[in-house]
């Protein structure tokens, strides 16, 4: 049941991009295009979910038992940095196919701050769901979280990635072309998903 | 490039926000008043100018192929000297900014300056560069402040000038994306690229 | 670029300047470990003057436990207690501190932290119509709950979850009043 919550409420009451404003740069970057749009967003679900996991240890047996916690933002970024190196080589290894399809987005991913965001997020900030008593999350919960996420991240790119393409046939204002626009819709969608607060 | 239009350009031209379109997640999130957004802007600055100085000294001695994780850890090195300063002397301005000031390692203006003009130019370029483009994101995040403030809780910089709540959708998230892309409009118009 | 990029140069280079920006950091560190720690105690300092009627001890920083649940409190010789107590509110955790003077009604109450919805829920921590409420509440004889849960709190239009969830850590808070100072 609290997985359940906590997957809803990181999915569509916490939306990454449309409510936490987290990875928004590559969220308008690459979402002109449904094929790349999924591309992506596979893309950063691995990566979020791994660093996550890989910080969340980090920090734990590592950083606070040795006072280093003041470490944190250069530790988890070139954690980050390393793991996106990784899993390009493994990938290129074992999955070819996976490797062309995924490949051109990683090395944006170090970049990405909803990486970064979630990791810090995760071991820093206390959590509560549907009025639970508020907690820091044990690793299980904190890998359903990122995964949670990142899948979140993912419909919110899909989603507008779509209306995206759609926006692309219509006559829209000059000044308005390209970014303008889409911000516009950002900014209804983001309104859309508000309707989801408060139910978890 | 006259060391003018090199302080300069950050404002208009090359300006981070409207222009270039990065650093949007500081931007989108921080401005929920005026003053958070000028806070967030002279953070962002602190970082970019620091770092500028420094990559632009040890860029001739690093390597190529690992140039891009020296500029991180630079970066971040100097994000980090941030969050312990702020924590010691103003702790309600990181209080308020949070996780914001640790993500300014990822911001992209800070990693796209050192990359595309630290790297390239002398000591003394790089570090107008770096106050250029922090002013002009500086600029752009307390613009976007103003107006959300103004709409959101009908108040500039704190002195509240209306009685009441303001439109509240703009304090929030939708606000946001909806402000920066008129704005955005805005400043296209006048910048005349139509 | 003037230097070539082979292992013995990548490698060099790499430890060099983790090296150096660790040094730099851990000096920085070092100084500024004595503003940082003042400044958090200086914020709790200011939080309790709030929340207790003016003292001249210097505070107390206690632990207890109360349902599974650890809360740190501070005790003040001739003034009451401050008690940190954490709810869930409608965006995320709430955290409240509540002042309890000696005679066991509530002096005041003030947010620490929130994630409430900007100008709907976060109003809980200046609507002074509502907190004004805990203000001298004494919560022996009245009820510490909102009016429409049958207590004696108005909650704030259109934000019953925030005000129930603020009214519940003042509750708490007074639980954890009542176990350390015996009155249970």
């Amino acid at each position: 049941m609290e997985y359940l919550l906590i997957i809803l409420s990181a999915i569509f009451v916490n939306n990454i991009v449309l409510a936490q404003f987290l990875g928004v740069c590559p969220f308008l970057g690459v979402s002109s295009k449904l094929s790349t749009a999924t591309g992506m967003s596979g893309a950063v679900c691995f990566v979020i979910t791994l660093a996550t996991v890989v910080t969340y240890l980090i920090n734990k047996f590592f950083l606070v038992p040795l006072g280093l916690v003041y470490l944190q933002t250069i530790a988890f970024i070139l954690v980050i940095a390393a793991l996106v190196q990784i899993v390009e080589i493994v990938l290129k290894k074992i999955s070819p196919s996976l490797y062309r399809a995924l490949g051109i987005f990683l090395p944006l991913i170090t970049t990405n701050c909803a990486v970064l965001g979630v990791a810090i997020n995760v071991v820093s900030k206390e959590f509560s769901f549907a009025g639970g008593a508020a907690h820091f999350l044990n690793l299980g919960e904190a890998t359903v979280y990122a995964l949670a996420t990142s899948l979140g991240y993912g419909l919110a790119m899909v989603l507008f990635a779509g209306l995206r393409e759609r926006l692309a046939l219509n006559e829209v204002p000059a000044s308005f072309k390209g970014l303008p626009i889409a911000l516009i819709t950002v900014g209804i969608m983001a309104m859309a998903f508000m309707g989801f607060s408060g139910i978890v | 490039m006259s060391k003018l239009q090199i302080l300069t350009k950050g404002l208009l031209k090359e300006n981070p926000t409207f222009v270039l379109v990065l650093g949007m997640c500081p931007t989108l999130a921080t401005t929920t008043s005026a003053m958070n957004g000028l806070e967030m802007g002279l953070a962002t600055m602190f970082v970019l100018i620091l770092s500028n100085i420094v990559i632009s000294l040890i860029a001739p001695v690093v390597p190529d192929k690992v140039h891009i994780p020296v500029y991180i850890v630079v970066i971040a090195s100097f994000v980090t000297l941030l969050q312990l300063l702020m924590q010691a002397y103003v702790p309600d301005v990181y209080e308020t900014l949070g996780l914001f000031i640790p993500l300014i390692v990822v911001n992209c203006i800070v990693l796209g300056r050192a990359e595309a003009f630290a790297s390239k130019n002398s000591v003394v370029d790089s570090a107008l560069d770096g106050i250029g483009i922090g002013i002009g994101f500086t600029l752009s995040l307390t613009v976007i402040g103003i107006v959300r403030e103004i709409l959101g809780s009908g108040s500039l910089f704190g002195w509240k000038f209306i009685a009441g709540d303001g439109i509240l959708a703009f304090v929030m998230a939708p606000g946001a994306f909806i402000v920066l892309g008129y704005l955005m409009v805005l400043f296209n118009k006048l910048a005349g690229k139509q | 670029m003037a230097v070539k990029s082979n292992i013995k140069n990548m490698v060099l280079s790499l430890t060099l300047v983790c090296l150096v920006c660790s040094v730099l950091l851990g000096g920085v560190y070092n100084v500024t470990a004595e503003p940082i720690k003042k400044a958090a105690a200086a914020r709790t300092a200011a939080s309790i003057a709030r929340v207790l009627p003016p003292f001249e001890s210097e505070p107390q920083e206690h632990r207890t436990e109360l349902g599974g649940v650890q809360f740190v409190y501070y005790s003040v010789e001739g003034a009451g207690i401050a008690v940190v107590s954490t709810t869930a509110g409608f965006g995320g955790p709430l955290t409240v501190m509540v002042g309890i003077g000696e005679d066991g009604l509530i002096v005041n109450s003030v947010v620490l932290s929130h994630s409430e919805t900007p100008g709907l829920g976060a109003k809980c921590a200046v609507d002074e119509a509502f907190r004004g409420q805990f203000e001298g509440f004494d919560p022996a004889s009245k009820r510490l709950a909102v009016t429409r849960d049958g207590g004696d709190i108005d909650a704030i239009t259109a934000s019953t979850i925030s005000s129930r969830a603020y009214t519940a850590a003042v509750a708490q808070a007074y639980e954890v009043y009542k176990k350390v100072s015996g009155n249970e």
